[in-house]
Order: structure tokens, then C-alpha cells, then sequence
């Protein structure tokens, strides 16, 4: 029987198991050490630590900022936009060629700041101490998806970034607000030439489709006109925020029954009134962090998102007392859902080096690893983000996860069969310790408490046969190369790609 | 049978993949990669001839391809006097093009003689000034253009959506196969992610090459299907299914590519990624459509040199393709399309190269096409901003494939009705 409940769960029931799935879902999983200081909080001191990251300074110095330059993608100086234009009038070859020799000097600069922001942020996600408001950033890069290679402009791509984890755990109707005065966004979704007379309807499409109200709950063809006529006007210059008066459509306008001269802000105040953005979200916030089964939430647990969903409009679209009604929930640790989430490529790439305490090895590697995997950070497939869940597994994606665990775990690239694998390159003590603490020192546990520590879910009894009797086979303690050769198997259990 | 049994695992474990697929109670995902598996000689009737069978391989040029120096407008002085250095000289003439139409006056780059043997085979289709409206000259945002299908560039791929179309709800594993690091946005559907693998040797666990013995441990524990006491439904369950179809797709492919081609191909990059296709085309998988694609064609500075190795590469990879499949007999089953995001400027640039441009030729390839020129060569005295004015909509290539030779319904795929052409004989 599964527990649909919101009620919290019994302080019985809260144990280093539960503690670590609390840790693989609201954030990226952590050694058996981090695990058992989670569970010696109590849930609610659990629940509170991993929510209340504000009140502690930003973890490692290394991550206060990197000094990316906000003005490769400046706008053109008068100076320059002269030549250009004389250059399009003239025909002149050298006029022409040396504004495009600019331009490919900035795409080339860009695409390389670029590579180096998806570096920075995955650091940020192995070494964050604040786990939760890195994976909401996560949660709100793909909700907003926005993609680098249609905007083409590293800086606005980083400043979102930025948005999301300021609002990681903020208030949803504040950041839906913000995301309609974000440079990327805008440019996104081309709003930036969306005016008067001549509306884009992009944003406004998404913004009832994918952002806030959700497909199919109940708006039209022409609210999303008429939202597109409110939206115009809405652009930006430079790295800001833009109110273009004079491209705004100031006449009146009609969404979802209500009429007035409404502007972009307008527009998302009716959205956000409305009962089924509430629900909309919070499925999409259970599919992230209780379930992603296809066709979840089912009809059991809409009950429970309902409940969630109602909170939310109790607090005013405030995330905090949303996620904590979800976190302390008896439904979020029943067994049904441990394990029934499939790890997105980034949650196994942090998650594996958090966990297990691998070196990072190499972030270019990693991110290239991530996009073989079907997630490259800042570049979503589309603006519908990525549909996560089972759509990260195929025969080529499934190879590749494993692969990246035993170069994670022993340095053997994924991309080559050179031998440059060190098995004596990381110290595996911390793990060798927990295992101690978890067996009693009785070896003939080892195998099982390796298990316990490193998959999800309860492995089941043929399982705990078969990988017993690999580890047998090794002839000794997990220690050291064994205790790598154990994890390269382990991680290769198809059971290691939930969380 | 004891229906509490595990049937897949130990089925396949006993008697192997074929005879698993005929048990009834086999979860679908595997079932249906079970029959992916099949043997040549164990095809289903339903299953056997055409249109079912038939196969789409899309080869990429990356970059932006000179189409002007691939179909070369000899016939036209404007050529000449747009292109003093860069402009082929027409045939006859030291390093002139081959001869394609005196009529119209238009010649092939002098390296494509693999092209020049497809034209007289009647293997190749020629199809002029193909672009899209309000051409966009990133090579990115075209790009995504051509792969979804739209002018925004927006949504999913449409060879997903077309796999998508034809799964009947359920996807295929190995459906569509790319050969590169990552699969196109083309082929990402929303049922359908593509396989993709560099090289056949890397699709496999890595696991296998480490001191310790661990290939009989990994093979039993990803080779088991889904365990006892796993709920069919769960998570879990899919995982341990797909990782089965990942050995059993595994040993298919990399089996494949152990055997030596019936023909030699070159030894090129595009060439290097066709024999592999053709490899896996012999082994009969059901794999739909396959991708290949090389880089290089944006040739902005030096392009001469640069742009004829190409030339020479494309050609005699897709002719040592062809003749693979006719030695195989596979040839009328399959049609190869080539593409290139958008062609470049008629006008050379001071650097010995071409900028980005607009219209450009496709070409198709298989015993199967109208072979010839079709459609209109952009006129070079009219021009849009020194560039090309396409005289046909790539999307009307792609509803001519999907309708007339996968036999799709290009409209719902496409999301628009485009005309289609004449350039399959099917």
C-alpha cells in the first residue's frame, strides 16, 4: 500500500535511509558521512538546513564569481554602426569583411566564455554546500528552458543563471515577473521584436503553455493573441531590461475573460491568478522530485499535489512551505518512490562525485560526458526543456552512464580505450570507513552495506545473490582496487541510474 | 508455463533472443527490440518487403557547402565575374568541371567524379537552389532550421517525429541510428531519442578493459532483464530491460562492423562512417534511418584546396556506399540524401573563400531515384544582398522522401503540406 500522505513522517521511520534520499533528492546525494550528520538533525532540523541555505555564506570562496566579461555581445559604438551601415550601402569588400572579421572574433570569444560557464557552474554543483538552491536552479533552467545557441550570448545565458538561483527557493510569481525582464528570455523567445501592430506570439504562447498556466488549462488561441499584444514593448538593451514604449500595444485587450489596457506584467498577474498554475507547477516540481515515471503524477497521487498545489496559493506562491510540505511528507519517503526517479545526466555526474568522493577529473570531460547523455547545461534542446524521466535512457545514453562512473571511479576516459586508468589515484578510506561502521567490521555483510550505501533503492534479493557472489570472487575485503572494482560494478547495476 | 517465472531472462539465457520474442507475455520493450534482432531469415511476413523496409541514411555537410562549386554554373559570366579566382572553368578546360547539362550549361566540381559515375548509372538525383524563406546565415540557427523543419528552428527533430509516427506509440529500439559523438536534433522525436556512437568499439562498458575481472559479473547482471520481485511497471524494470537491449544491441552492431565490406571504401572520415552504415544495412537491422556527417565546409579563407578535398571525399564515399549496397543487394531499399545548412555568397571574398550564403543544391542517391537535375539553378543576376533566391523549399525534398519513399505522411510530419517532386521512382 502506498502512503499518499502529506503528514509528516514519524520520527521512527527517520533513519540514514531516509536521510540520503532526502540528500539524492534535494540535492545531489553525499557521502555516508554528510548522510548520517543529515539524520542526526531530526527531519524537520533536516528539512530546515537543506531549505534555509540563506541564512550560510556561499560555500568555497572558488565559487564567489569568475570574472566573465559581461561585453563580448556589447552593442555595436556609433563608430561601428556607421561603417556597417556604409558598408551594406557601398557593397565595399573591405568595409564588409572587416565587420565580419569582428563578428567572428566575438562568436569565437563568446562560444569559448561559453564552455567556460558550463565549467563554472557544474564546479558549482560538485562543491556547493548549499545542494537544494543549486538543484532548483536546475529545476528552473529547464521549467524557463533557454538555449545558448539561439541567443548566442554567454553573459545573458549567465545572468539568468543567476535569476534562478536568486529565486531558487524564492516566490514563483516574483521570478515569472523577472524571467519577462530577462535579456535571454526575451531573445529567446524573440519578444525583443515583438511590437505594435506586428505581435511575436512566442513568449506569450509559452508562458500559458510551459511556464504558468500549463497546455490544455483552459486558454485560447486568442488569449494568447491578446497576451502577445500585452507582452510588446518588453525588450532589452545591452545586459537590461527595456520598457519600449513606444512599440508597446496600450489598447485594450481581453485574457481569459478579463479586459483592460493590460502590459506584460498584467498579463502575468491573470495568469498567476488562476487556480491551475498552482497545479501546474507543483506536478512538474513532483515529477522533478518525487516521481518521474511516465505518467506521474497518477490519479493516487494527484490528491497529494492538489494538497501541495493548495499551499502554494495559501502562501502566495512563496516555494519555501511548499517544499518543506513536501519534504517532511509521509508520501515523498514511502517506498514506492525511492528509486523512481531516473538520475538526469547532470544528477549522475554530481551525484556519483558527491557520493561516492571520486576526483572530478576533468570538467570539459564531464560537461562533454553530459552532453553525450543527452544534458548539456545552458543549451536545452528546446524550449520545452528536457522531458527527463525515461526519455534519458536508450541502448547509447544507457553505455554512456556507465561509462562515465568508471571514468569517474578509475580514470579510464570514456572517449578512448588508451590506458590511462589509475585505480590508485583517489583515496577510497571514507568509504572503507562507512562500510566498517555499516558491516560491524564482519566482512560477510560488505557486500550487502555496498549496496545499501551506493543504489537508491532496495536491491533486491537476486540481486544482493549475484553481487555477492562477484565480491566473493575478488578473494578479500572491499578495500582498495577491490573496493574500485566493486564500485565500477555497482555503478553499472541498472538499478545505479535512479535516485 | 509457471507464469510467476521470470520468462525473459531465462528464456533468452536458454534459448536465445528469437525464441524469446515469440512468448506472449514478454514485456513490450523487449519484444520489440527481440525483433529488431531478428536474423535475415527471420523475418515475419508482415514485416517483409516494401514499404516497411525501407531505409532513409541523411549524410550532413557541416558548415555551409559552396554550392556553386559543387553544381557549377559554367554558363553564366556572372560566375566568372563574381568568382575571378575562385570560379571552375568549365569543362574542357584545365581543371574544368565535369559536364552535367551543356543545355543549361552547369558542371560538376571536377573531383565528384564518384558523382559523375552515379549520374550515368542513373543513380543519383541533382536538386537545384533548395533553401527556405528569410534565410538565416547562423550556422546554428540554419541548422536547426533544416533539422526541425521549420522556420524557427523551434520543436523537435523531423526524422523523430517521423519515427515517432511510425511506432504506433511504442518506440523501437535502434529505430534511427546517428554515427558521431552526439545524434542531430533532427532525429530526436518525442518517443524517439536516436542512438548515437562515434565508433562501434565505444558502445560497449568500458568496465571490460580494467585489470579486474569484471566482464562475467556485468555481463550477468546487465544481461538479466528485469529481476524477480521488480514490479513490471517500475522504473527499475525499464532499466533493466533497457539494459539488456543495450548488450543485445551491442553485439549486433559491433558483430557487424567485424566483417569485411563486400567493396573498399576510402579511407575518409564521411567514407569511414558510410561503411559502417552499410555494415549494420547488411546485417539487416531494422534500424529506419541512419545519419552521417562531416564538418569542414565552412570555408571562408583558402576554400579551393580545402573545398576539393571535399568534394573528392563526398563523392567517392557516397559512390564506394552505393556500390556496397548493390554487391549486398540492399540498394533498393535505401536512399541517401545529403545536405548542407545553406549554401555560400556568389561573390568571393578578399580572403580566397566564400561567406555564408543562402540556396544550395541536395542531392539524393539510391537505385531508386529520378536521377538527373531537378528544379530550377537560382539565377545569378538576381540576387537577394549578393545572395542566391531559392527556387525550392528543402521541405518539399523532405515531404517527396517521407511520402514517396517511406511511405509517411510527410504533411502531419512536416506540419504543413509541401509539394512533392518527382525524384523517386517508387
Amino acid at each position: 500500500m502506498i502512503n499518499y500522505s502529506t503528514t509528516p513522517l514519524g520520527p521512527s521511520n527517520w533513519n540514514a535511509q531516509t536521510a540520503r534520499h532526502l540528500l539524492n533528492r534535494a540535492g545531489f546525494g553525499g557521502t555516508p558521512v554528510q548522510v548520517e550528520a543529515l539524520r542526526a538533525m531530526g527531519l524537520d532540523g533536516a528539512v530546515d538546513y537543506l531549505l534555509t541555505f540563506g541564512a550560510r555564506a556561499t560555500p568555497a570562496e572558488s565559487l564567489a564569481g569568475e570574472p566573465f566579461d559581461p561585453s563580448i555581445r556589447r552593442p555595436l559604438t556609433d563608430e561601428e554602426r556607421a561603417t556597417f551601415q556604409q558598408a551594406r550601402q557601398s557593397n565595399s569588400d573591405a568595409a564588409r569583411e572587416q565587420l565580419q572579421k569582428l563578428r567572428n572574433q566575438q562568436d569565437a570569444l563568446d562560444r569559448a566564455q561559453m564552455q567556460e560557464i558550463q565549467k563554472w557552474w557544474l564546479r558549482r554543483l560538485i562543491e556547493t554546500g548549499r545542494p537544494l538552491e543549486e538543484k532548483m536552479t536546475l529545476f528552473w533552467h529547464g521549467h524557463f528552458a533557454t538555449g545558448y545557441r539561439t541567443i548566442e550570448d554567454s553573459y545573458h545565458m549567465l545572468a539568468q543563471n543567476e535569476l534562478f538561483r536568486t529565486h531558487a527557493v524564492g516566490n514563483f510569481a516574483d521570478l515569472v515577473l523577472r524571467i519577462l525582464r530577462d535579456p535571454a528570455m526575451l531573445k529567446y523567445l524573440d519578444n525583443d521584436e515583438s511590437r505594435k501592430g506586428r505581435p511575436n506570439e512566442n513568449l506569450a504562447r509559452e508562458l500559458m503553455e510551459l511556464f504558468v498556466l500549463g497546455e490544455g488549462n483552459g486558454y485560447t488561441e486568442s488569449d494568447i493573441k491578446e497576451g502577445a499584444r500585452a507582452l510588446t514593448g518588453f525588450t532589452f538593451e545591452d545586459d537590461t531590461f527595456r520598457f519600449a514604449a513606444n512599440n508597446h500595444d496600450g489598447d485594450r485587450k481581453t485574457i481569459l475573460g478579463q479586459t483592460g489596457n493590460w502590459d506584460g506584467d498584467d498579463f502575468a498577474r491573470i495568469i498567476l491568478s488562476r487556480r491551475e498554475t498552482s497545479e501546474f507547477l507543483c506536478g512538474k516540481l513532483y515529477r522533478f522530485l518525487v516521481n518521474d515515471a511516465p505518467g506521474m503524477p497518477d490519479s493516487k497521487s494527484k490528491p497529494f499535489v492538489a494538497a501541495l498545489a493548495a499551499e502554494l496559493r495559501k502562501q502566495q506562491y512563496e516555494l519555501k512551505p511548499v517544499l518543506r510540505m513536501l519534504f517532511r511528507s509521509q508520501h515523498f519517503y514511502d517506498a514506492a518512490n525511492r528509486g523512481a526517479v531516473i538520475k538526469s545526466p547532470t544528477q549522475l555526474i554530481v551525484g556519483t562525485i558527491r557520493q561516492l568522493g571520486t576526483p572530478a577529473r576533468e570538467l570539459s570531460s564531464l560537461n562533454a560526458a553530459g552532453d553525450l547523455m543527452g544534458q548539456s547545461l545552458f543549451m536545452p534542446p528546446n524550449v520545452k526543456g528536457w522531458d527527463g524521466g525515461q526519455s534519458w535512457i536508450n541502448t547509447s545514453t544507457y553505455f554512456v552512464r556507465q561509462n562515465l562512473a568508471v571514468y569517474l571511479i578509475t580514470g579510464l576516459r570514456p572517449d578512448a580505450f588508451d590506458w590511462d586508468a589509475d585505480l590508485a589515484t583517489w583515496d577510497t578510506s571514507a568509504l572503507e570507513q562507512a562500510l566498517g561502521r555499516a558491516t560491524g567490521g564482519d566482512a560477510s555483510k560488505e557486500p550487502d552495506a555496498l549496496l545499501d550505501l551506493v543504489l537508491a533503492l532496495d536491491a533486491s534479493a537476486e540481486r544482493r545473490a549475484q553481487f555477492r557472489a562477484f565480491t566473493t570472487g575478488l578473494g578479500g575485503p572491499l578495500t582498495g582496487s577491490r573496493l574500485v572494482a566493486a564500485l565500477c560494478l555497482v555503478t553499472a547495476l541498472p538499478e545505479y541510474q535512479l535516485c | 508455463m509457471d507464469p510467476t517465472l521470470p520468462l525473459t531472462r531465462r528464456i533468452f539465457l536458454q534459448q536465445g533472443v528469437t525464441l524469446a520474442s515469440l512468448v506472449a507475455t514478454v514485456p513490450w520493450f523487449l519484444e520489440k527490440s527481440a525483433l529488431g534482432m531478428l536474423g535475415p531469415n527471420m523475418h515475419l511476413s508482415s514485416q517483409s518487403g516494401v514499404p516497411q523496409e525501407r531505409i532513409l541514411v541523411v549524410v550532413q555537410l557541416g558548415g555551409g557547402n559552396d554550392g556553386l562549386n559543387t553544381i557549377v554554373p559554367y554558363g553564366a559570366d556572372e560566375y566568372y565575374r563574381q568568382r575571378p579566382q575562385l570560379g571552375i572553368a568549365a569543362p574542357g578546360s584545365n581543371n574544368g568541371a565535369l559536364e552535367l547539362d551543356r543545355a543549361i550549361g552547369i558542371g560538376l566540381h571536377p573531383n565528384l567524379t564518384g558523382f559523375k559515375e552515379l549520374l550515368d548509372g542513373g543513380k543519383l538525383a541533382i536538386v537545384q537552389g533548395v533553401g527556405y524563406p528569410n534565410p538565416n546565415r547562423s550556422h546554428f540557427a540554419s541548422m536547426d532550421i533544416w533539422h526541425t523543419a521549420t522556420t524557427q528552428g523551434r520543436g523537435n527533430g523531423w526524422i523523430g517525429r517521423y519515427v515517432d509516427n511510425a511506432c504506433n506509440g511504442s518506440p523501437q529500439a535502434d529505430a534511427e541510428i546517428a554515427i558521431g559523438r552526439t545524434a542531430p536534433l533532427a532525429m530526436f522525436g518525442d518517443l524517439h531519442k536516436p542512438v548515437s556512437f562515434e565508433n562501434a568499439k565505444l558502445f560497449q562498458w568500458t568496465g571490460k578493459e580494467l585489470p579486474t575481472q569484471l566482464e562475467g559479473s556485468y555481463e550477468a547482471t546487465n544481461r538479466a532483464g528485469a529481476l524477480t520481485g521488480v514490479a513490471a511497471g517500475s522504473q527499475a524494470a525499464f532499466l533493466m530491460r533497457t539494459a539488456l537491449d543495450a548488450q543485445l544491441s551491442s553485439d549486433r552492431i559491433r558483430g557487424a562492423m567485424d566483417k569485411t565490406p563486400l567493396v573498399s571504401y576510402p579511407n575518409s572520415q564521411l567514407s569511414l562512417q558510410l561503411k559502417a552504415i552499410g555494415a549494420m544495412i547488411r546485417d539487416q537491422m531494422r534500424t529506419r534511418v541512419y545519419y552521417a556527417s562531416i564538418g569542414g565546409f565552412d570555408t571562408h579563407g583558402g576554400q579551393a584546396g580545402a573545398h576539393g578535398n571535399l568534394m573528392r571525399q563526398v563523392g567517392d564515399s557516397l559512390l564506394a556506399f552505393q556500390k556496397d549496397l548493390e554487391a549486398q543487394g540492399n540498394d533498393t531499399r535505401v536512399v541517401t540524401m545529403v545536405f548542407s545548412e545553406f549554401g555560400r555568397r556568389v561573390k568571393q571574398n578578399a580572403s580566397g573563400g566564400t561567406d555564408h550564403g543562402t540556396a544550395a543544391p541536395m542531392f539524393l542517391m539510391g537505385s531508386g531515384v529520378h536521377a538527373g537535375v531537378h528544379g530550377k539553378h537560382p539565377s545569378l543576376g538576381d540576387l537577394d544582398q549578393g545572395d542566391l533566391k531559392f527556387t525550392c523549399d528543402f521541405r518539399s525534398v523532405y515531404a517527396s522522401v517521407l511520402e514517396n519513399w517511406m511511405g509517411a505522411p510527410a504533411k502531419k510530419i512536416l506540419g504543413g503540406a509541401y509539394p512533392t517532386m518527382k525524384l523517386l521512382r517508387a
